[in-house]
C-alpha cells in the first residue's frame, strides 16, 4: 500500500488552507483514497498553521506521524525548521524563501534564527528553497503565492496528473482571478 | 461576510469537511430549519446549510436561543438541526434535557462539536456525558462519510423513536476533510403542530408520565444499539480487541492493522450484550478513546477488564504518535525513524490581533492605564497575550461584565476608577446584556467596552443582530446597542472610535470617574471585512529618528518588527495595511503617516458611524462617498490575507 503524506505549513492569512484543499481535490480525481486535516479558529489569525494531507489506497487516519512526511511545503522559513521534525529521512523540503517575524521574536522573547537554509541543509532531507514571494509579486498579486508553490510541488508529484491540477485550479478560482492563478502555477512549475 | 462553497449537488464524490458532510447530510434527509450560535469548530455546518434554499438557517442569539427553536420547529413537523461547540451546549441545557422527556415531531439532530486539544476553546469537557445523563441517543462518527450517514440516520432515528439525537464530532472530525459519496435530496412527511398537553407541556404532572416513557424508549435504544450498523466487529487475529470510536478509531486502525475491532458509532445507550460478545472473542481489550473514559467504564461495568485510562492519556488530543507510545508494548512495528530535530529554538509563533484590527487601540490603552480587566471570547481574548497582557480574566461567553462586577463587590474602593470589562458586540448580545442589567441592578461601578467590529470576526465573520443581515445574507433590523445599554438602566453610554487613541483615552478616563455603571461602545468595523474600505494612512518610516523606545511594539503589530541587527524598528510593507495606528503612538516621530493630523477626531468618528456594518448595510450614497476616499489615498501596497 503506498501512502503520500504532505504537510503544508505557514503562517495564518498565508492562502494554506486553498493550497491544501485543491491538493486534497486532485488526488481524489487522480483516484486515490484522500484525507486532509487541519485546525481552524484561533490560530489562523497569524499563528503557526499546518494541514496534513495524506492519499493513497486506503486512509485511516488524517494525520501524519513524525517521521512520515515525504514532503513538506513550507511557505515560511521558520515554520519549514518547526515542522521538520515530521520528515522523513530523505524527504522532500519545498520552501517558500520569506520570512515573517512572529510577535514573540518583535517582543524580544525570541530569535529568528539567521541560518534557516544552513540548518536545513544538514538534515538528511532534500531541500528547494525558492522565492515564491517574489515570482508572485512579478505577477502582480503577493497572494498567488500559493498557487505559485503549488505549482512547484506538483512537478514533484508525478501521479498527481498535470491535467487534473489545472480542471481543479479552474473549478476552484473566481473567473477573474483564474488567469493569474494559472500563470502563477505555471511560474511555480518552472521553478523546481 | 464569507460565502461558503457550495456544496455540488450534481457530483456523487466529493471531499467534504466533517462540517460540509454534515450540512449535506442534513439536506438530504429533509431538513428544513437549523439555527446556531456560531462556535469553532462547528460554525460552517449552519454556514453551509444557509446555501441549500430548500433550507430555512439563521444564526441564533444564542445557543439556548438556538435550541428553544429548533425544538419549536420540531414541535410544529419540520426535520430540524442545530449545531453547537462543546461549551455551547453547556448554554442550552435547560431545554436540551427536557426536549429527551417531551420527544419530537419532526426528527431533530443536535450536534456538538467538542474540541479535544482545546485548539480554540476554554475547556476540553467530553460532551458524551450529556447524552448519558439527558438519556438521548448518540452518535459518534468517525470519518466525513459516517459524518454524512450519521447525520440522516439520525433524522430517521429520531422520528422512530420520537427522541432528540445527539450526534457528536470532535475538532478532527469536524474539520478534517475526507471523501464523500453523495445522495439526493428526500423531502420528510407534510406534518403541523398537533396540540397535545400531556406531551409537549412537561408540568410536573405530564413530566413525571413522560419519565417513565424517557426510561422505556432508553430500553428500545439499547436494542438498537445492539444490532445496528454503526457497532460493529471487525474480525481480526483475537489476540488484540480494540474498542474504539470517533477519530481514535481511524488512529488505532493504523496502529493495529492485525487486531480485531470493535468500532462504535452509537454508544449512548451502550450496546451491552454487543461488547459482551466482543470481549469472548479476544484476549485482550484495549479501549481507545479521547478525553473521558466514557467508553472504558461501562465496559468495566460489564466486568470486563481492559486496557484504556491506566495508559492513554486523558488531557489533550490524540494521535498515531500519542498512542503508539502509551501501547508500545503491544505494538510490535517499530516507531517510524524521525530526522534529527534541528538544533535551535525555534520561536513560538501565537495567534495575534490582525493588522489593521480595531481592537488594538483599546488593549494598547488599557495597558497603558493599567486597568484591571475582565475579558470575553472572541478575537479580543488575544488581548491577554504579550505584548498587551491587558485582559485578566477569561472565563465564558458573557463573563466579563458580571466577573467585574464581582470583583467590585469583593474589593469595593480598592478597585473603585480602575476596573473594566471588555466583550464583543456579538458576545455582548449572547449572554453580555443580561451581566449589563445585572451590574445596574445591583449597583456595580465598573467600565464595561462594548467593542463593536460589525461581525462574530473570531468564528470567521457570520453577521449577528448588530450587523443587521441574516446567515442567508438578507437585510434584517438592525440592534440599536446604545439605546439597548440605556435601556438596562446604563446612564453614561458614549461612542468612541478605537483608532483616535487621544478621544479614546479621554472617554476612558471620563467613565472611570464616575460613580456609576458606564458604557463605552467602540465602532470599527473588522478589518478583514471585504466590504470595508477604511480610509489608508499609508506609513513613512525614518529610521535614524527610531529610539528604540518600544511605543509601536506595545500596539503587537504583526507588520511591526523589530531588527535583530540593530534593534531598531521594521514595517513589514506585506503584512502593513497602512491602518496608520503606529504613527500615532511613535514619540520620536520616526513613524508618519500622511493622512494622520493630530485632533482628526471628529471626522473620524463622523466615519465610523456611517460604516456599522458590512458593506452591504451602509447605504449606497454613503458607500460610494467612502469608496470615492479609498481610490484617492488607496496606495499600491496590497494587505496579506
Amino acid at each position: 500500500m503506498t501512502m503520500t503524506n504532505i504537510l503544508l505549513c505557514g503562517v495564518g492569512g498565508q492562502g494554506t488552507l486553498l493550497a491544501s484543499n485543491i491538493l486534497a481535490e486532485t488526488a481524489m480525481l487522480a483516484g486515490f483514497d484522500v484525507k486532509k486535516s487541519e485546525v481552524h479558529g484561533m490560530a489562523q489569525r497569524g499563528g503557526s498553521v499546518v494541514s496534513h494531507v495524506r492519499f493513497g489506497s486506503v486512509v485511516h487516519s488524517p494525520l501524519i506521524r513524525k517521521g512520515e512526511c515525504d514532503l513538506l511545503l513550507s511557505f515560511e522559513e521558520l515554520e519549514t525548521l518547526r515542522w521538520s521534525v515530521f520528515l522523513r529521512p530523505n524527504g522532500l523540503v519545498l520552501m517558500n524563501a520569506q520570512r515573517i517575524m512572529p510577535m514573540t521574536v518583535s517582543g524580544g522573547e525570541g530569535i529568528y534564527p539567521d541560518t534557516i537554509s544552513e540548518r536545513l541543509t544538514k538534515l538528511p532531507a532534500r531541500v528547494h528553497a525558492v522565492d515564491a514571494l517574489g515570482k508572485a509579486r512579478e505577477l502582480g498579486n503577493s497572494k498567488c503565492v500559493n498557487v505559485v508553490l503549488l505549482g512547484l510541488m506538483a512537478k514533484q508529484l508525478p501521479v498527481l496528473p498535470r491535467t487534473i491540477w489545472e480542471e481543479v485550479l479552474e473549478s476552484r478560482i473566481p473567473a477573474k482571478l483564474l488567469e493569474l492563478n494559472k500563470k502563477a502555477f505555471e511560474a511555480g512549475w518552472g521553478l523546481a | 461576510m464569507q460565502k461558503k462553497k457550495k456544496i455540488s449537488t450534481s457530483s456523487a464524490r466529493a471531499v467534504l469537511s466533517g462540517n460540509a458532510a454534515i450540512a449535506r447530510g442534513a439536506w438530504e434527509a429533509g431538513v428544513r430549519f437549523a439555527s446556531a450560535y456560531p462556535g469553532t469548530p462547528s460554525t460552517e455546518i449552519l454556514e453551509y446549510l444557509g446555501t441549500y434554499p430548500e433550507v430555512d438557517a439563521q444564526w441564533a442569539v444564542n445557543e439556548k436561543t438556538a435550541m428553544e427553536t429548533v425544538i419549536g420547529a420540531a414541535y410544529a413537523g419540520a426535520r430540524s438541526l442545530v449545531a453547537q461547540k462543546h461549551v455551547g451546549l453547556n448554554v442550552a441545557a435547560d431545554p436540551f434535557f427536557t426536549v429527551a422527556y417531551t420527544g419530537i415531531n419532526g426528527g431533530l439532530v443536535i450536534i456538538t462539536a467538542d474540541d479535544p486539544g482545546m485548539h480554540s476553546s476554554q475547556n476540553e469537557q467530553d460532551n458524551r456525558f450529556y447524552a448519558r445523563m439527558a438519556k438521548v441517543p448518540l452518535l459518534e462518527p468517525s470519518t466525513s462519510q459516517e459524518a454524512y450517514e450519521m447525520t440522516i440516520a439520525a433524522i430517521e432515528l429520531s422520528e422512530k423513536f420520537d427522541a432528540p439525537v445527539l450526534l457528536r464530532t470532535t475538532t478532527r472530525i469536524s474539520h478534517s476533510e475526507g471523501i464523500v459519496s453523495m445522495g439526493e435530496r428526500r423531502e420528510g412527511p407534510a406534518r403541523e403542530f398537533i396540540r397535545n398537553l400531556a406531551k409537549y407541556c412537561v408540568l410536573p404532572h405530564n413530566a413525571r408520565k413522560l419519565h417513565v416513557k424517557l426510561e422505556e424508549r432508553m430500553k428500545e435504544l439499547e436494542v438498537y444499539s445492539n444490532d445496528c450498523p454503526w457497532n460493529r466487529i471487525e474480525k481480526g487475529d483475537g489476540k488484540i480487541g480494540i474498542i474504539a470510536s470517533g477519530i481514535s478509531y481511524t488512529h488505532s486502525r493504523e496502529l493495529f492493522p492485525k487486531a480485531s475491532f470493535l468500532k462504535l458509532g452509537f454508544t449512548n445507550p451502550f450496546p451491552r450484550d454487543l461488547v459482551k460478545r466482543f470481549a469472548a472473542s479476544v484476549k485482550n481489550i484495549i479501549v481507545i478513546e479521547e478525553n473521558d473514559p466514557f467508553i472504558e467504564e461501562q465496559v468495566r461495568a460489564l466486568g470486563i477488564d481492559c486496557i484504556g485510562k491506566d495508559r492513554i492519556p486523558v488531557c489533550g488530543e490524540l494521535d498515531p504518535d500519542i498512542l503508539h507510545e502509551s501501547l508500545r508494548e503491544f505494538i510490535p512495528q517499530a516507531f517510524p525513524t524521525r530526522v534529527a530535530a534541528v538544533d535551535v529554538p525555534v520561536p513560538l509563533r501565537p495567534p495575534v490581533l490582525c493588522p489593521g484590527c480595531p481592537h488594538r487601540g483599546v488593549f494598547f490603552l488599557l495597558r497603558k492605564l493599567d486597568l484591571l480587566v475582565t475579558g470575553d471570547i472572541g478575537c479580543y481574548t488575544l488581548g491577554a497575550f504579550p505584548p498587551h497582557n491587558a485582559i485578566h480574566t477569561t472565563v465564558c461567553m458573557g463573563a466579563s461584565i458580571t466577573n467585574a462586577l464581582g470583583i467590585g463587590k469583593a474589593m469595593k474602593e480598592k478597585i473603585h476608577g480602575r476596573l473594566a470589562a471588555v466583550i464583543g458586540e456579538s458576545t455582548f448580545l449572547h449572554s453580555g446584556i443580561t451581566g449589563l442589567i445585572d451590574t445596574v441592578y445591583n449597583q456595580g461601578r465598573h467600565l464595561t467596552f462594548v467593542l463593536d467590529n460589525s461581525i462574530t470576526a473570531m468564528t470567521g465573520h457570520q453577521p449577528n443582530p448588530a450587523t443587521g443581515i441574516t446567515l442567508k445574507g438578507k437585510p434584517t433590523k438592525k440592534i440599536d446597542l446604545t439605546a439597548l445599554c440605556r435601556a438596562a438602566g446604563v446612564d453614561h453610554v458614549v461612542d468612541a472610535d478605537p483608532f483616535d487613541l487621544q478621544g479614546l483615552e479621554a472617554a476612558i478616563k471620563g467613565a472611570l470617574a464616575k460613580a456609576e455603571p458606564t458604557v463605552i461602545i467602540t465602532r470599527r468595523p473588522c478589518y478583514l471585512l471585504k466590504d470595508y474600505k477604511p480610509e489608508k494612512s499609508p506609513i513613512q518610516l525614518d529610521r535614524a529618528k527610531c529610539v528604540k523606545c518600544g511605543q509601536c511594539w506595545k500596539l503587537g503589530c504583526p507588520a511591526i518588527e523589530r531588527s535583530q541587527a540593530d534593534g531598531k524598528t521594521v514595517i513589514n510593507a506585506t503584512l502593513c495595511v497602512e491602518c496608520g495606528l503606529c504613527a500615532k503612538v511613535c514619540r520620536p516621530g520616526a513613524i508618519t503617516s500622511i493622512s494622520v493630523k493630530s485632533g482628526d477626531a471628529g471626522s473620524l468618528n463622523a466615519e465610523a458611524n456611517t460604516m456599522k456594518g458590512p458593506g452591504k448595510n451602509i447605504n449606497s450614497e454613503k458607500q460610494a462617498q467612502l469608496k470615492k476616499t479609498d481610490h484617492n489615498t488607496n496606495s499600491k501596497k496590497e494587505p496579506t490575507k
